[in-house]
């Protein structure tokens, strides 16, 4: 009966659970479908799952552009040219660098940042009920945060309420991609994707052979602009013929972002991190306090760069088992779509959104709960749903809980959830009926009821 | 579902995959705590090999930066021939000491090297008569 009351957890992840309960049959489906087709990222995926992207590829196509039409002009024009007076090794070294350049950038767009899979619905009850040690009669949501030593200094891991587990730490849960990244950095709209653990050192060797390349480019054009003007030909022509100007602009950008990436990677930071000040300025004592810096720039760098390559956690090409439990992971896929529209902010009322959702769930969708189930949990909305929202998230960042349980929101909200929700609340009833006294029932399904009226997202 | 027991991370040494070895109580009808010890100590140790920093290491990475990390494409990483290690270990502990038991070992690049996860066969601890 526990069991079947944790996995209502998250119906979302029921639909990539199938993968991870079974994963020892070996049956095949009558068409198998790669893991990464149902990936609950905002990602997406080419070459059947080779390829990773996040949902907005941003601007990578204008980054390419630009690399490729500055680099044209700089061949078509500069170079025959330099060539006849200066080197031949001109376009040589242009030609590796731009091609260095092109690859470390598709490598940096195209890699796995370091995703960590979301937990399967085993594993989120493990953790609430480790967390829960006080009873299991009142529900309360996973705490927020951990506290962890590391290196003699104390870090607080957070709770993630979209991948259902403690981050790790140096992972953070970046909102574009709906993924937690490990050792996020940041998420780069000019590469289209995250930068995280596995693609960092791409990145980092990217904006590093960019810098050479506009330098080299530059330099060049400037050398090329004396020599006409020197030949006596008008300064103003030899500057519309070269790429001049697009390199002027990024180069400062550009050369700026090497430094300050150079400066972490000696630091073993995230620009996460540095942003947010999690290690400087703590102590005025110690140095550095960052727990995860080998005190030794060469050391940082080495790890960093030259460290040993991750696997990707993912498995994007990995065969999906076929589902045992089909009708629920069917249920769950059509709603998956009309959901995936969540607002993080949202995420503070999930503790009671989650009491409700599990009591909707268990009467119509899954049917795996007998009907004395609810007998426990209506009991918990009508005592912990005043006072929860209110209490509960004070933590939190948005005052959105408060709203919740005193005025109707202006969610968006799916109409098919909605009306699922009526009627599955009618429904409930006759096992309110069972399991509580009437005064308790009517307060329960006015709460319920107050509750479906003032329109929260059903799922999480 | 069966019953499941999750080691969790340990990461008082840093981001490093490491798991506790703090036997669960779960598991004390069916395992010898130093059994459990010892399968968790090794599957520490294999990683620690993953992801040691070393000559070899450092010199995988600087060749794969100067062939433009396109070595990758084709070379195996280091770390995937541990991992490889890794699985055989699993797959060997299973059949020798945990399958005898009605335990399950899932190697744990299954759940995002977060949890290593043992599932109980045969509840004959909880007595609800499978």
């Amino acid at each position: 009966m526990k069991n079947c009351e944790y996995q209502q957890i998250d119906p979302r992840a029921l639909s990539v659970s199938p993968s991870s309960a079974q994963n020892h049959t070996e049956k095949k489906a009558q068409r198998p479908r790669r893991k990464w087709e149902v990936f609950p990222g905002k990602n997406r995926f080419f070459c059947d799952g080779r390829i990773i992207l996040a949902r907005q590829s941003g601007v990578l196509p204008l980054t390419l552009g630009l690399i490729v039409v500055t680099c044209g002009l700089f061949f078509a024009f500069d170079c025959p040219f330099l060539v006849e007076h200066l080197t031949v090794f001109i376009p040589v070294i242009g030609g590796v660098l731009f091609v260095f350049v092109v690859i470390s950038l598709l490598r940096t767009s195209f890699t796995d940042p370091g995703i960590l899979p979301r937990a399967t619905p085993d594993e989120a009850a493990d953790i609430e009920k480790q967390i829960d040690t006080s009873g299991s009669s009142t529900y309360r949501p996973p705490p927020r945060t951990k506290e962890i030593l590391i290196n003699q200094q104390v870090v607080k891991l957070k709770y993630c309420f979209t991948c259902k587990m403690f981050r790790p730490p140096r992972t953070s849960h970046c909102s574009l991609c709906d993924n937690c990244v490990e050792r996020f950095d940041h998420h780069c709209p000019w590469v289209g994707n995250c930068v995280g653990k596995r693609n960092y050192r791409f990145f980092y060797s990217f904006i590093i052979s960019l810098s050479f390349l506009t330098s080299f480019i530059f330099g060049c054009v400037i050398t090329h602009i004396t020599l006409r003007s020197q030949a006596g030909k008008s300064l103003l022509q030899a500057i519309q013929e070269s790429p001049l100007v697009i390199c002027f602009f990024s180069i400062w950008s550009i050369l700026g972002l090497s430094g300050f990436h150079t400066y972490l990677v000696a630091s073993n930071l995230t620009t996460n991190e540095d942003i947010k000040g999690s290690w400087s300025s703590k102590r005025g004592a110690e140095d550095s306090g960052n727990p995860y810096s080998y005190n030794s720039i060469m050391t940082n760098c080495c790890v960093t760069l030259c460290g040993p390559m991750p696997p990707s956690l993912i498995d994007r090409r990995g065969l999906l088992p076929p589902d045992e439990a089909t009708p629920a992971a069917s249920a769950s896929d059509i709603e998956l779509p009309l959901f995936a529209a969540k607002n993080d902010t949202h995420m503070c009322t999930q503790s009671t959104k989650d009491v409700l959702e599990r009591m909707v769930h268990s009467s119509d969708f899954h049917g795996l709960c007998p009907p004395g189930t609810p007998k426990t949990t209506p009991l918990e909305p009508e005592d912990s749903s005043t006072p929860a929202p209110s209490a509960e998230p004070s933590p939190s960042s948005t005052g959105c809980s408060q709203q919740h349980a005193h005025q109707p929101m202006a969610t968006p909200c799916p109409p098919f959830s909605r009306g699922s929700k009526r009627d599955s609340l009618h429904s409930i009833n006759p096992a309110f009926r069972l399991a509580s006294p009437s005064p308790s029932l009517s307060r329960a399904s006015l709460i319920l009821g107050d509750a479906a009226d003032t329109g929260f997202i059903p799922l999480p | 579902s069966r019953p499941t027991v999750f080691i969790q991370r340990d990461y008082s040494s840093g981001t490093i995959c490491k798991f506790q070895t703090k036997f669960p109580s779960e598991l004390e009808s069916r395992l010898d705590k130093q059994q459990f010890e010892e399968t968790i100590q090794t599957l520490n140790n294999l990683y620690a090999e993953a992801e040691k920093l070393g000559g070899k290491s450092y010199l995988e990475g600087c060749l794969a930066c100067l062939t433009a990390y396109t070595i990758f494409l084709c070379m195996e990483t280091h770390y995937e021939k541990v991992l490889k290690k890794i699985a055989r270990y699993i797959k060997d502990q299973n059949e020798k000491i945990y399958a005898p038991r009605g335990l399950l070992l899932t190697d744990p690049i299954e759940r995002g090297l977060r949890v290593v996860e043992i599932t109980i066969f045969e509840d004959r601890s909880i007595g609800s008569g499978r």
